[in-house]
């Protein structure tokens, strides 16, 4: 069989589920892990393979999803799944992309597109395989999509912070004290607008919530079928890492994005599109205060007023950007005549 | 093919190209030859001369093969090790920190058994800056799984190159191959090198099949789990049995190249010079045989009876026949490039390698261990007949001296 360069960078053609009656029923992440109650990365998994389909291969970064998934002799994954370290979610991808489409183009494996899906948490994406990734979504010619699952620490390994933990949070690594009642002093890294900023040439970055199921399962979809290297956040509420009662994971998703903490959207060739109660809020919905949402989690629970009234401050902050909510700039304001 | 042998020359040295070429454009004709799928590149002198000399074969259609320019040593590595288990030949390579900086990816990827072939440019390690050859940042991974070899001329180079995915893709072995080439010496030097068809080379080599292991939709495993204290004593002995029968696979190898070829060594794991009569044997690694070959003939001129033992292959260690082949000296000078700071005697690591290896053995020669040519100095003829006039003492007083010396240094 001929292979030609266009047929090794086809992707699988995958339409978005016109409503939650429309999904398939097939699971490709099933029973075999063992991850705590209520955790919504774990549903993450579930819905990001069942958008993607059995021809997929997913290589999972070090972390959460990979220690408390795959324990040897179970395994939750129906599709093929190789672990790949903390810092590499970005090179899995690209290294599985290159190979698979090398073999192709030579005529040594069946020409096909096959989806390739890397995901890492906040520490394997937002700290350490930021590099990485970066350099994954220059490289256009190779079909991938890697997908953070941001459950706002390191949580596998005991809940530290991580890049990603919102200001002031109870980590491990930043327990409130006597001396300093904030011990974590940074703000949260705004990964998706970055990588949307920074990489002219992935044309798709998205943000994702589970408590959106089908929003979530459609944004992979397309991340899948739009061609070279894609993006995906997903906020994923930990009620270990953010203790709270497990039953509480999707309320906490919905706050999250109704307090405009975590905005829902895409960018697609460089277009943003906001989404459901994000798209409300950008036309002129109100937000909900963001105490709303912190006082439901035992890691905020040292806040005082003054920290809530920061926290408040710098999310309103975030509404007054160019591209509200995703890219951090703001014009110069015009010289008075 | 195999009739056409004229006057003792085997049938393949008819086809054979010449090129003046050097070590790194040796391995890239090589990878040509082999027919690699994924490459990544990463600069950092001296190895990046392979990337530059292959980059030019992809330009120029010679080779169709995905080239990756990563950005770092780590993505580097990482990118090759997930090619290789969809079914790709992959190649890699560093040098001195750059191989360190990709130490997490090359201590998973024999543990994953993945046969990457990679080449070190072997080079000082930092601080302070020097391009300059040391052993130090290949030997990283000699505990790991991953086989090391030296070599030290351009031929050798090619050679070993086709010899390492033939090893490392063989099932029994699925563990990579590390070709260290001395940075400057061998990486930039260049020779006359025979480049075999690739007629032969398939003869020789066969496609790379990733079994059961090949991670496609076709086959859906899940590959390295999470295993703890309940499975991973047994994996880790399995990758030894891996190491072990490398001894067998290699030797294989060899005898199959000599056949397919006409050329290469019946010993594939150390290369013996003027050793038959010796009475000293100086042991080394890599381009350092230039000066001790040169040495060893002007010794000999004075009747000295002095052999060289240039070791090629570091892991598998060849232990039984190093040990008879060192056992009937009467003294063996070990000159090390490379440094193991507050190791036993402060030898290098080669020298508590050998003595490791002599425990055993019936007859143990006096062994002296010596440090040389760190940073890519230069190893003079007067160094080389410092440590055998050593030797001779030792020979005679039938005692090793324990400390290590440090040769050439200023004091």
């Amino acid at each position: 069989m001929a292979e030609t360069t266009t047929s090794t960078n086809a992707t699988q053609v995958l339409e978005p589920f016109k409503g939650v009656k429309k999904v398939t029923i097939e699971e490709y992440f099933s029973s075999g892990h063992r991850t705590c109650q209520g955790c919504e990365s774990a549903l993450v998994m579930k819905l990001m393979v069942k958008a993607a389909g059995p021809r997929t291969i997913v290589l999972g970064s070090t972390g959460c999803m990979y220690v408390a998934n795959t324990t040897y002799y179970t395994t939750p994954w129906v599709v093929p799944w190789m672990h790949t370290q903390l810092g590499s979610s970005g090179s899995a991808a690209l290294g599985t992309a290159a190979g698979l489409k090398a073999l192709m183009k030579k005529g040594k494996m069946k020409a096909e597109p096959i989806n390739v899906i890397a995901f890492c948490g906040d520490g394997g994406g937002a700290d350490m395989g930021l590099g990485a990734i970066s350099a994954t979504l220059t490289h256009k010619e190779y079909n991938s999509l890697i997908l953070l699952y941001d459950n706002e620490s390191y949580a596998n390994t005991d809940i530290q912070v991580s890049g990603s933990t919102p200001y002031g949070a109870h980590t491990t690594f930043s327990p409130p004290g006597k001396a300093r009642r904030i011990m974590h002093t940074r703000w949260k890294k705004n990964t998706a607008g970055m990588l949307a900023a920074g990489h002219p040439e992935c044309r798709y970055v998205a943000t994702v919530c589970a408590s959106y199921a089908v929003e979530m399962m459609n944004k992979v979809r397309k991340a899948l079928s739009i061609g070279g290297p894609t993006f995906i956040h997903s906020l994923d509420p930990c009620p270990k890492g953010w203790d709270y009662d497990p039953m509480l994971s999707h309320e906490l998703g919905e706050l999250a994005i109704e307090c405009g903490i975590f905005p829902l959207y895409e960018v697609e060739d460089g277009v943003v599109k906001y989404y459901g109660k994000t798209k409300a809020i950008v036309e002129g919905r109100p937000r909900k205060p963001v105490r709303e949402y912190l006082l439901k989690q035992g890691r905020f629970a040292h806040f005082t007023e003054e920290d809530l009234t920061y926290f408040q401050a710098k999310v309103d902050e975030m509404w007054t950007w160019e591209i509200p909510a995703v890219a951090a700039f703001r014009k110069e304001p015009k010289a008075k005549a | 093919m195999t009739t056409a042998t004229r006057a003792g020359q085997a049938p393949a040295a008819l086809e054979d190209k010449e090129m003046l070429i050097s070590g790194s454009e040796a391995i890239a004709e090589a990878l040509t030859l082999a027919d690699i799928d994924v490459v990544t590149a990463y600069p950092i002198r001296p190895y990046d001369t392979v990337m530059q000399a292959i980059a030019k074969k992809i330009a120029n259609g010679q080779l169709v093969a995905e080239y990756i320019v990563a950005e770092g040593e780590h993505s580097q590595f990482e990118i090759v090790k997930h090619a290789s288990t969809v079914g790709a030949r992959v190649f890699c390579g560093s040098s001195g920190v750059g191989w360190a900086y990709a130490m997490e990816c090359l201590v998973v990827t024999p543990a994953l058994r993945v046969p990457m072939v990679a080449m070190v440019g072997n080079r000082a390690l930092d601080d302070p800056g020097a391009f300059g050859v040391e052993h130090n940042d290949a030997l990283f991974v000699r505990d790991l799984g991953w086989l090391l070899c030296w070599i030290d001329s351009s031929q050798e180079a090619l050679d070993t190159t086709l010899i390492a995915y033939r090893v490392a893709e063989d099932r029994r072995i699925f563990l990579p191959i590390a070709i260290s080439a001395d940075g400057a010496f061998l990486t930039h030097s260049q020779a006359i090198t025979k480049v075999p068809s690739k007629s032969l080379v398939d003869k020789f080599l066969p496609p790379y099949n990733r079994g059961d292991l090949q991670l496609h939709p076709d086959n859906p495993i899940t590959v390295a789990p999470q295993v703890n204290e309940d499975w991973v004593i047994e994996i880790r002995r399995q990758n030894n049995a891996a190491t072990e029968r490398a001894y067998t696979v290699i030797e294989e190898a060899y005898a199959d190249f000599r056949k397919v070829f006409g050329r290469g060594p019946e010993n594939p794991w150390f290369e013996e010079y003027m050793t038959e009569d010796a009475e000293i044997i100086l042991i080394g690694m890599g381009t350092i045989s230039l000066p001790l070959k040169v040495a060893i003939r002007n010794m000999r001129a004075q009747g000295k009876k002095v052999g060289l033992v240039r070791l090629r292959w570091f892991r598998p260690f060849p232990t039984e026949k190093l040990v008879a082949a060192l056992s009937k000296a009467k003294a063996i000078g070990v000159i090390d490039r490379d440094y193991s700071f507050g190791s036993p005697f402060g030898s290098g690591v080669v020298a508590n390698e050998i003595r490791a290896a002599m425990y055993n053995a019936d007859r143990r020669p006096p062994l002296l261990s010596f440090i040389c040519g760190l940073g890519g100095r230069e190893v003079m003829l007067e160094d080389v007949y410092q440590v055998t006039d050593l030797c001779f003492n030792a020979a005679k007083t039938g005692k090793s001296e324990t400390k290590t010396r440090w040769l050439g240094v200023r004091e």
